[in-house]
């Protein structure tokens, strides 16, 4: 006997009933190296026939013990650490991690340096939502927008490169600014970028936004209510598509974030094909904060700023580390470990790409942390997985997998 | 489609005979690698970026990717491999038919990078014989790439005779493979 | 960034210290944000008492986690990060328990979210959750022997021969 789920639509196979014959549940083992690059986690799930009965998580296929190496490193080597959590938004992860210890150090930066950073982590957070986005495609059958989007990534891979030399995986930045300013060739970059990727970003929506195919299989698809989200305590775009208007952004401004004008798109039912939306339109979003951004940085008299004037824990400029004895005095003592830090706990955090990124920081005074704890999201939402999954068919399953975005660094660190 | 008769004694070994056979086998195998690609981490990111159209993975033949061990050649490990991974990346290896190549992508494949850690693995060599290694941290496509063109190589010049010589059995029994 | 109210603050204190007469071992505003430590006994209720309370609201479990502090009397202990979405309030509670009675009281039935930290917590510091439907190893492999962040296990693999530690500075 089957009943019919009202909110999906479709047709569940009940449990067992009285008089009728036993049903065979068989198992499908998806995992943990799956054909859709998403990281390496592992679903074992109970079937029948097509449709999904249940389904058990295995993660840790990746884990790398952050937490631990954390407690063995000074506070500026953990910034490399914090790249490899979500690998796809790296600067995002650095740049509040540097900013959780600003907090516990108490060094205020100026305003320019918070106008660049919010470039940086917006820059970050459309790259996220461009591999989100173009792989919901490519899981849905749809190659040809991730390859338009990815080519997109290189551009900003580039921009990347001119600021701090690496493209993926980017320690970019110090405790309390930049390493430099931002190049000439650095502001061309970004700007001919917001020239482009609108363009392409509205080639991208004409191929799938409105795309019949695209909405019979997103729509309905993997739902999940704003009070069971809230209760898995998701976070980000994925709590933003159940329809409840939570972003750290807004909430606990942070880098100046107050000072821009921004929306905030909200999703209704929490499907996949919500979840594909609030992502495009955060992308457009982001678009238009940076545009704000370099705006107002534009207007600002001071163009050289791009660092904090903390002497005891913000590293000198290095022309004076080779110039002045002062400045290589304080070079050593930060690098060595010789100035004080204090004693105490802070909890920052910053909305990841995936949603609120925290870190948990307890320092005793030395030179590394006592303890640091990542709050990190996909690890959170992922959990949610079996409730979202039950009762859809396995393609649909898959597609519900890749709109949560899970990114298999940030699942296990 | 190829048969191997049964040489006579003293000609076993690479042989003299099959040099521009084994040429022009070589030349379609290296032209055709179809990679498996076992994206963990990172430097997974840096594969879809040598695959997309910018750095274009497919002139070299690579067209094709696979993620059935059974129809693929080239094993390309890349991303950290956890001891919690091992066993499995050595199923995958194990389930891959002859002839197969193993290229490790990126420092934690090779060594475990900069995860010298309990739970890491430190380096895929460990478990399954590697035959080209690419160092960075994530390595850039161009290293991929030559990586891939080392591969090639190596693929061009492999005698025919190379998986039933006893120097590569050894070589698998010392990773405990049959 | 949190904003500090000292009067909030002391609302939330006073309303604990009443509904749980001596479990409030210590406050204080460390930074920006206001650290309960209560005693380890009622600390289901007391997350039930804050999800439930009209005013307060805490709703949303932000993280919980372990710690290991090897020189205290109480040397495991557990964070908790609340966080009140309608207020905009967020706090930190933090409990401890001897190392040979590792035991806390699951927070599942109250929290959703709280099944895999927990089962990371249990992972890496040994703390049994009581109650909680699936307490197994979540990161690292089922066999493993140890917890591996308490402060006294090592984090390098101890048998790997091919790093030196002396050239590290290990």
């Amino acid at each position: 006997m089957q009943q019919k789920d009202e909110i999906r639509d479709i047709w569940t196979p009940a449990d067992y009933a009285e008089g009728e014959a036993i049903r065979e549940y068989n198992t499908l083992n998806l995992g943990p190296t799956h054909p859709a690059t998403h990281g390496v986690f592992q679903n074992v799930m109970t079937m029948d026939g097509e449709f999904v009965v249940d389904a058990y998580q295995t993660i840790g296929y990746i884990h790398r013990a952050f937490e631990k190496l954390a407690e063995r490193r000074p506070f500026y080597q953990i910034t490399p650490i914090t790249d490899r959590m979500n690998y796809c938004s790296a600067p995002l992860n650095n740049m509040g991690w540097h900013m959780t210890v600003e907090k516990l150090l108490g060094i205020k930066v100026p305003k320019r340096v918070d106008y660049l950073r919010v470039i940086i982590m917006e820059l970050a957070r459309i790259g996220d939502h461009n591999i989100c986005n173009s792989v919901i495609g490519v899981d849905s059958g749809a190659l040809t927008g991730f390859i338009y989007l990815f080519q997109q990534r290189e551009k900003i891979y580039e921009i990347y490169e001119e600021i701090c030399g690496s493209r993926l995986t980017t320690n970019m930045g110090r405790i309390g600014g930049f390493e430099r300013n931002f190049s000439p060739i650095a502001w061309a970059k970004i700007k001919t970028f917001l020239d482009e990727y609108p363009l392409v970003l509205k080639e991208f929506e004409r191929l799938l936004v409105r795309n019949r195919i695209f909405m019979d299989r997103t729509i309905k698809v993997g739902p999940i209510s704003a009070e069971r989200a809230l209760n898995y305590g998701f976070t980000g775009p994925n709590l933003r598509a159940a329809g409840v208007d939570y972003d750290v952004r807004v909430m606990n401004p942070y880098s100046s974030y107050e000072d821009f004008e921004f929306s905030i798109p909200l999703g209704s039912s929490g499907d996949t094909y919500d979840r594909f939306m609030v992502r495009q339109e955060e992308m457009w979003q982001s678009l238009s904060i940076i545009r704000q951004a370099i705006d107002k940085l534009e207007q600002m008299p001071d163009k050289e700023t791009y660092t904090a004037d903390y002497s005891d824990y913000v590293l000198p400029f290095k022309e004076k580390v080779y110039n002045s004895m002062e400045a290589l005095i304080y070079h050593f003592k930060i690098v060595m470990g010789e100035t004080p830090i204090p004693k105490g706990e802070v909890y920052h955090c910053v909305e990841g790409a995936n949603g609120e990124l925290g870190f948990y920081l307890v320092s005793d005074g030395g030179r590394q942390p006592f303890r640091l704890h990542f709050r990190r999201p996909c690890f959170i939402y992922y959990q949610a997985y079996p409730e979202m999954a039950k009762g859809s068919m396995l393609s649909d399953a898959v597609l519900t997998m890749s709109s949560m975005n899970v990114i298999a660094g940030e699942l296990d660190a | 489609m190829v048969n191997f008769d049964k040489l006579p004694d003293g000609h076993i070994g690479t042989g003299f005979f099959a040099t521009s056979f084994e040429q022009a086998i070589g030349l379609a195998r290296k032209n055709s690698l179809w990679p498996l690609p076992f994206a963990t981490s990172c430097c997974g990111i840096e594969f879809m970026a040598t695959m997309g159209a910018h750095y274009d993975l497919a002139r070299f033949g690579s067209e094709r990717l696979s993620f059935s061990p059974r129809q693929s050649d080239l094993l390309m490990v890349m991303g950290t491999i956890a001891k919690k991974m091992a066993p499995v990346l050595k199923e995958v290896y194990i389930q891959m038919a002859e002839p197969k190549w193993v290229l490790s992508v990126g420092a934690c494949a090779s060594s475990g990078g900069i995860f010298d850690t309990y739970s890491v693995l430190q380096g895929i060599d460990r478990i399954i014989p590697v035959d080209v290694y690419v160092p960075g941290c994530p390595p850039r496509p161009e290293q991929i790439i030559d990586g891939i063109l080392k591969i090639q190589e190596l693929v061009g010049n492999e005698g025919l005779r190379r998986r039933y010589s006893p120097e590569y059995e050894h070589l698998q029994a010392k990773y405990n493979i049959e | 960034m949190f904003e500090v109210n000292a009067d909030r603050d002391q609302r939330l204190i006073t309303l604990l210290e009443g509904q749980f007469p001596g479990m409030v071992l210590q406050h204080e505003v460390l930074l920006d944000m206001l650290c309960i430590t209560v005693s380890k006994d009622k600390i289901n209720e007391m997350l039930q008492f804050l999800y439930d309370h009209k005013e307060l609201r805490f709703t949303f479990l932000t993280s919980l986690c372990g710690m290991h502090y090897p020189d205290d009397a109480l040397q495991l202990g557990l964070v908790y990060h609340l966080h009140s979405l309608s207020n905009n309030y967020r706090i930190r509670l933090k409990t401890a328990t001897a190392l040979d009675d590792p035991h806390f009281p699951t927070a599942t039935n109250i929290f959703m979210t709280a099944n895999w930290m927990e089962r990371e917590t249990y992972d890496f510091f040994g703390i049994l959750f009581d109650g909680h439907p699936n307490l197994k190893r979540i990161l690292n492999v089922d066999d493993f022997e140890g917890f591996p962040m308490r402060k006294d296990f090592r984090l390098e693999d101890q048998s790997r021969e091919d790093k030196n530690d002396a050239m590290f500075g290990r």
